[in-house]
């Protein structure tokens, strides 16, 4: 009994100053944020997204060219747009919104924004389940799959769910120290992967790798009923696979806390060793995979990772599962939490985590990653704009920033109107015109900007 | 103690990336190569939190 007392006492304690500044005295240094951004972006992800471009018919040079630019312009956003307003305003991206556009529209938007962190985090949850369900002989899930499979594979998602949830439940700072410790080991396992199967792929000396890649790992020749990807598609997903986080602004919650706004530039550590390195290497894996099984249509993290290098492949596919997952559940928990400042945080996170673990045990969630991030940061996108013209425009064009606040407006429709006409434009060009849903986030931001002027310019002079 | 413990984290990093090049170069079997990546694996999240993580929160401080 005593012990459950101080355990809820130390919950309850657990401070993660939703509702105001960071005091100076809190603020994290490099370290905190390297750490942090390479375990976030090495994550459960990586190993269903660099063999889904295997799938797409990626070749070989517009895979490594749009990975390099699309990373570069990731980590440009994350610095120029995120981390400036971040050190700017030290407010989460929830009660910054709520100063702008008001609490009822905070209060839809974070519903959206928590179910779409809900759903990634489960994803990253059903791949470390891949890793978790080994020495159980579960049936492991197929490309084809949307329901669960086995009894065995639902039993497994949740006991990794309430691992991983339990973990978020005591915060950013267990979270961040978790990723720091995980960070340098999975980095190396990955990278390990993919050179001790190299050999299995008729890579004996590293001259021959190029070949090899061109001819054996990405052919350029899409699986049957995938689309084909080329350069744009890759380099607009590197880009835009976290624009909730950059250009959404999502990520304000995490780098509040950086001392300077050079400190976006730590994200550098992620997309390049998550995003470039970890892509390639999965790749890699699921190309042997696809040889060796005669194009299986299993698709399952955690064997093609624990047959490449053992044990330590499965543990890696597990904890790359977690540090995903983690800082996604506690981004989910802030989101909700910010709708009632008296709910406890470590409480709303253990609801936030049952849902998600819930939807961790449809496949689905997992076989179309590509398409529901792309969709994920569509979504949140058009916030991230309003926030950077309320932040750095709209007063030099003689409106009123923080219209909201300042007027004691529970909506401002300035926003609604351009969270709506921004979606439904994005909509317009991937239904009438066809343009794929990776290629969307750009126009889009263009739209949201000059919406939100315009409808910022009406709205303040009625 | 710490500097002991640093010396082994590192020994359990480079126990899992170095067989993995040696599998590569022919010059290792990959069954061996998963013991050492594993034993690698124990080496490292025995060690390297009690020195990473006491840094980090000294550096925050």
């Amino acid at each position: 009994m005593e012990k459950n007392k101080s355990l809820v006492d130390r919950l309850n304690a657990v401070n993660e100053y939703e509702q105001q500044p960071i005091p100076n005295n809190k603020l994290k240094g490099w370290r905190s944020f390297l750490g942090t951004y390479a375990g976030e972006h090495t994550a459960g992800t990586e190993f269903v997204i660099g063999p889904l471009f295997v799938a797409h018919g990626a070749s070989a040079i517009d895979l490594v060219t749009g990975l390099l630019f699309g990373n570069i312009l990731a980590v440009l956003s994350w610095a120029f747009l995120t981390a400036k307003i971040a050190v700017k305003t030290r407010v989460t991206l929830y009660y910054l919104l709520e100063k702008i556009a008001g609490k009822k529209f905070t209060l839809i938007y974070n519903l959206v924004n928590a179910g779409l962190f809900c759903f990634l985090a489960g994803s990253m949850i059903a791949v470390a389940a891949t890793a978790v369900g080994i020495p159980f002989d579960m049936a492991m899930p197929q490309l084809t799959d949307v329901l669960p499979n086995s009894l065995g594979w639902v039993v497994t998602v949740f006991v990794v769910g309430a691992i991983t949830t339990f973990i978020a439940m005591f915060g950013f700072d267990q979270v961040s120290k978790f990723a720091m410790v995980a960070a340098p080991w999975m980095i190396m396992i990955f990278i390990a992967a993919a050179l001790a199967v190299l050999p299995r792929l008729g890579v004996t000396e590293v001259g021959s790798f190029w070949s090899v890649a061109e001819s054996t790992i990405w052919t350029g020749v899409p699986l049957e009923g995938q689309s084909k990807f080329g350069f744009w598609h890759i380099l607009f997903f590197a880009w835009f696979c976290n624009m909730a986080m950059h250009i959404g602004m999502a990520d304000l919650s995490l780098l509040r806390y950086a001392k300077k706004w050079q400190q976006g530039f730590s994200s550098a550590t992620g997309v390049f060793l998550g995003h470039f390195i970890a892509w390639i290497a999965s790749g890699i894996l699921y190309s042997l995979f696809l040889i060796e099984s005669k194009g299986s249509l299993t698709f399952a993290p955690g064997p093609i990772a624990y047959s490449a290098v053992g044990v330590a492949g499965a543990i890696c596919v597990v904890i790359a599962g977690w540090t995903t997952a983690n800082p996604t559940l506690y981004r989910a928990g802030l989101a909700i939490q910010s709708i009632n400042p008296k709910w406890k945080t470590w409480k709303v996170t253990l609801f936030v985590g049952l849902f998600t673990t819930i939807a961790a045990c449809f496949p689905a969630l997992v076989m179309r990653l590509l398409e529901f991030v792309a969709l994920y940061g569509l979504i949140l996108m058009p916030v991230g704009a309003v926030i950077f013209i309320d932040v750095y425009l709209l007063e030099k064009v003689g409106l009123k920033a923080n219209y909201a606040e300042f007027k004691g407006l529970s909506l401002n429709w300035a926003v609604a109107m351009t969270w709506i006409i921004t979606l439904s434009f994005c909509l317009l060009l991937n239904l009438v015109f066809g343009i794929e849903i990776f290629f969307l986030g750009l126009p889009g931001w263009f739209v949201a900007v000059l919406v939100y002027l315009v409808a910022s310019k009406m709205n303040q002079k009625k | 103690m710490k500097l002991l413990l640093k010396i082994i984290s590192f020994i359990g990093l480079g126990l899992s990336i170095v067989p993995a090049i040696l599998v590569f170069g022919g010059q290792m079997e990959p069954d061996t190569c998963k013991q050492l990546m594993f034993l690698g694996t124990v080496l490292w999240f025995l060690t390297a939190p009690s020195w990473m993580i006491k840094r980090g929160v000294a550096e925050e401080d």
